[in-house]
């Protein structure tokens, strides 16, 4: 007979399907794509253009500095709802069950979905970014708009975390009101929304500690807003609570594996 | 040669619950063996052990000799498990590409969807299928990788008669490519079309492994119901009679002889009504395949 050595399919092709399958399952779910894609825009237009040309601080129009707010608001909110919602979406159908029966390793489910993540966290910024331009007047230089897309892409990647650990964590019926829950109270706090002076007072005290605090800061200063750390401190933060959440999400994980696949 | 599929002294608790009390079986290349029990009897967690779903409480399970969770091993079988979901919003094609995209050798897209008869359903979105077509694209993604093994678990549950007939054919055409089969089932005429080989588990433990014909002569065939104003147990001794319950005068018997234990019940002047004689279902059958065990 033929000999049937321990052949494997290659990864890099696999991955590629998977990407591809997993955006697809997200861009032909309305609700998502509306959400993720034109509920920033929306917010931009509601809270942003009226004021476009206020000055916030010296060479800072309120126009850019919302701009960075809301860029940072609707890539973190991709990554909790895109990661978070259909984790346990599936979970929820037992998707997870016939893919676990699959040669395919879970390192490229998780990839694929990291990717498609990080696609959809772009496909915003490039809906955001001109809306912005056009019709709330900011006018940025190349390296500003550069600096802003590249580090709201890159701060991001904790928040995939989290929402993996929300996957996991909560059910396929609940994911989306425990990521609201979560998620609008802190971006609020965070003052993604409007300034923090105008929040309560223990609300302000809790705030310099949130992790959409620090990925703010770094929104804020790509645009030339003063902000209460340095960069490199806010990187930091923002990598110490990428590490935690990864660890949360890698416990709800493995949870899941002894109580599902022992 | 290791075996396809090797189980060795496999216990499996859930909790309090010993849903396997120690199988043994082995399953070669080539073989199509249908698995046959009542719900509960342990079929799903033998497979689920074989597949690496789930880990023995004690003993092994082997997938081609190695792991079953081994990718290498995987990448040699196809799979269909009751109760798992797809994604609603992939068309057939494209979850199809994506399941063969896993397998290092993976047949034509369109064979496989032919295997499944979808050709028209090609280009539908998965949401938009028919429970029986949505149990065919299942199908469709266990052998678009050409596996060499093929596991069903329960293939066709909620299908009509006329879906089973036609579906049990689809496999039938897998197999005679030459590749291994292991099928779950509660139906008997399933396992006897298409397996030489029938494994019965019952409560956690293998009660029979035979071909067809030799399970099918263990098994009771007919399943009497009727009414009699007096009869005790005693009555139905020496009948050829598997099984039998009375109660409020209704009396049930499962046998292989119905005519001869009716020419009995008459010799014995018994006094019988609303008879029926029906063929005996599976939960029937192995009522009686146990029962022999215990009689033995």
């Amino acid at each position: 007979m033929a000999v049937m050595t321990a052949v494997r399919a290659p990864a890099g092709p696999m991955l590629a399907r998977q990407t591809l399958a997993e955006f697809l399952k997200l861009w032909r779910v309305p609700a998502f794509t509306a959400t993720s894609l034109f509920l920033p825009v929306m917010f931009y237009a509601f809270i942003g253009i009226g004021q476009s040309s206020q000055v916030v601080a010296p060479h800072v129009t309120f126009g850019a500095y919302f701009l960075a707010s809301m860029a940072v608001y609707s890539v973190a909110n991709v990554m909790i709802f895109s990661f978070g919602i259909s984790v346990a979406t599936e979970r929820g159908m037992k998707m997870d069950v016939l893919m676990r029966a699959t040669p395919m390793p879970p390192l490229v489910y998780l990839l694929s979905k990291s990717i498609t993540a990080i696609v959809f966290a772009a496909l915003t910024l490039v809906i955001l970014f001109p809306f912005a331009y056009i019709a709330g007047g900011v006018r940025l230089d190349a390296e500003q708009w550069l600096t802003l897309a590249y580090r709201v892409l890159l701060g991001s990647i904790p928040f995939i975390a989290l929402g993996f650990a929300i996957g996991y964590l909560s059910g396929p019926n609940s994911a989306v009101a425990v990521i609201n829950l979560i998620y609008l109270p802190t971006a609020f706090a965070s003052g993604l929304f409007f300034p923090k002076q105008l929040l309560p007072d223990f609300i302000q005290r809790i705030s310099p500690y949130l992790p959409l605090h620090f990925f703010g800061q770094l929104g804020w200063d790509a645009i030339g807003a003063p902000t209460d750390e340095t960069v490199t401190a806010d990187w930091l933060y923002l990598a110490a609570y990428g590490a935690v959440f990864f660890v949360i999400a890698l416990w709800a994980y493995r949870r899941e594996e002894s109580r599902k696949f022992s | 040669m290791a075996p396809a599929a090797e189980l060795v002294d496999a216990v499996k608790r859930y909790g309090e619950i010993e849903a396997l009390k120690g199988v043994n079986l082995r399953i070669d290349l080539g073989e199509v063996v249908a698995m046959l029990g009542p719900n509960g009897a342990g079929k799903t967690t033998s497979i689920s052990l074989l597949l690496g779903l789930r880990k023995p409480t004690s003993g092994k399970a082997l997938l081609f000799g190695l792991d079953p969770k081994d990718l290498s091993a995987r990448s040699r079988v196809g799979v269909m498990l009751q109760e798992s979901g797809i994604p609603a919003m992939l068309k057939v094609s494209e979850i199809v590409d994506l399941f063969r995209s896993y397998y290092p050798r993976p047949m034509e897209r369109d064979r496989a969807i032919a295997m499944a008869g979808l050709q028209e359903k090609s280009g539908a979105l998965v949401k938009e299928l028919s429970g029986g077509q949505r149990q065919r694209l299942y199908f469709a993604l266990a052998v678009c990788g050409d596996p060499e093994v093929l596991f069903l678990d329960e293939p066709t549950v909620g299908m009509d008669v006329e879906g089973r007939r036609s579906f049990i054919e689809r496999i039938a055409e897998f197999a005679q490519m030459g590749r291994t089969v292991v099928l779950t089932t509660h139906y008997l005429e399933e396992a006897d079309q298409l397996a030489k080989r029938v494994i019965v588990i019952d409560r956690g433990l293998v009660i029979a492994d035979a071909s067809p014909k030799e399970i099918k002569s263990k098994v009771a065939g007919k399943r009497m119901r009727f009414t009699a104003a007096t009869l005790s147990d005693m009555d139905l001794d020496g009948l050829p009679v598997s099984s039998s319950t009375i109660a409020d005068h209704t009396v049930q018997l499962l046998t292989n002889q119905p005519e001869a234990v009716l020419r009995e019940l008459f010799r014995r002047g018994v006094e019988i009504s609303d008879l029926e004689v029906s063929g005996a279902d599976l939960e029937d059958a192995f009522i009686s395949l146990t029962s022999h065990k215990a009689t033995e």
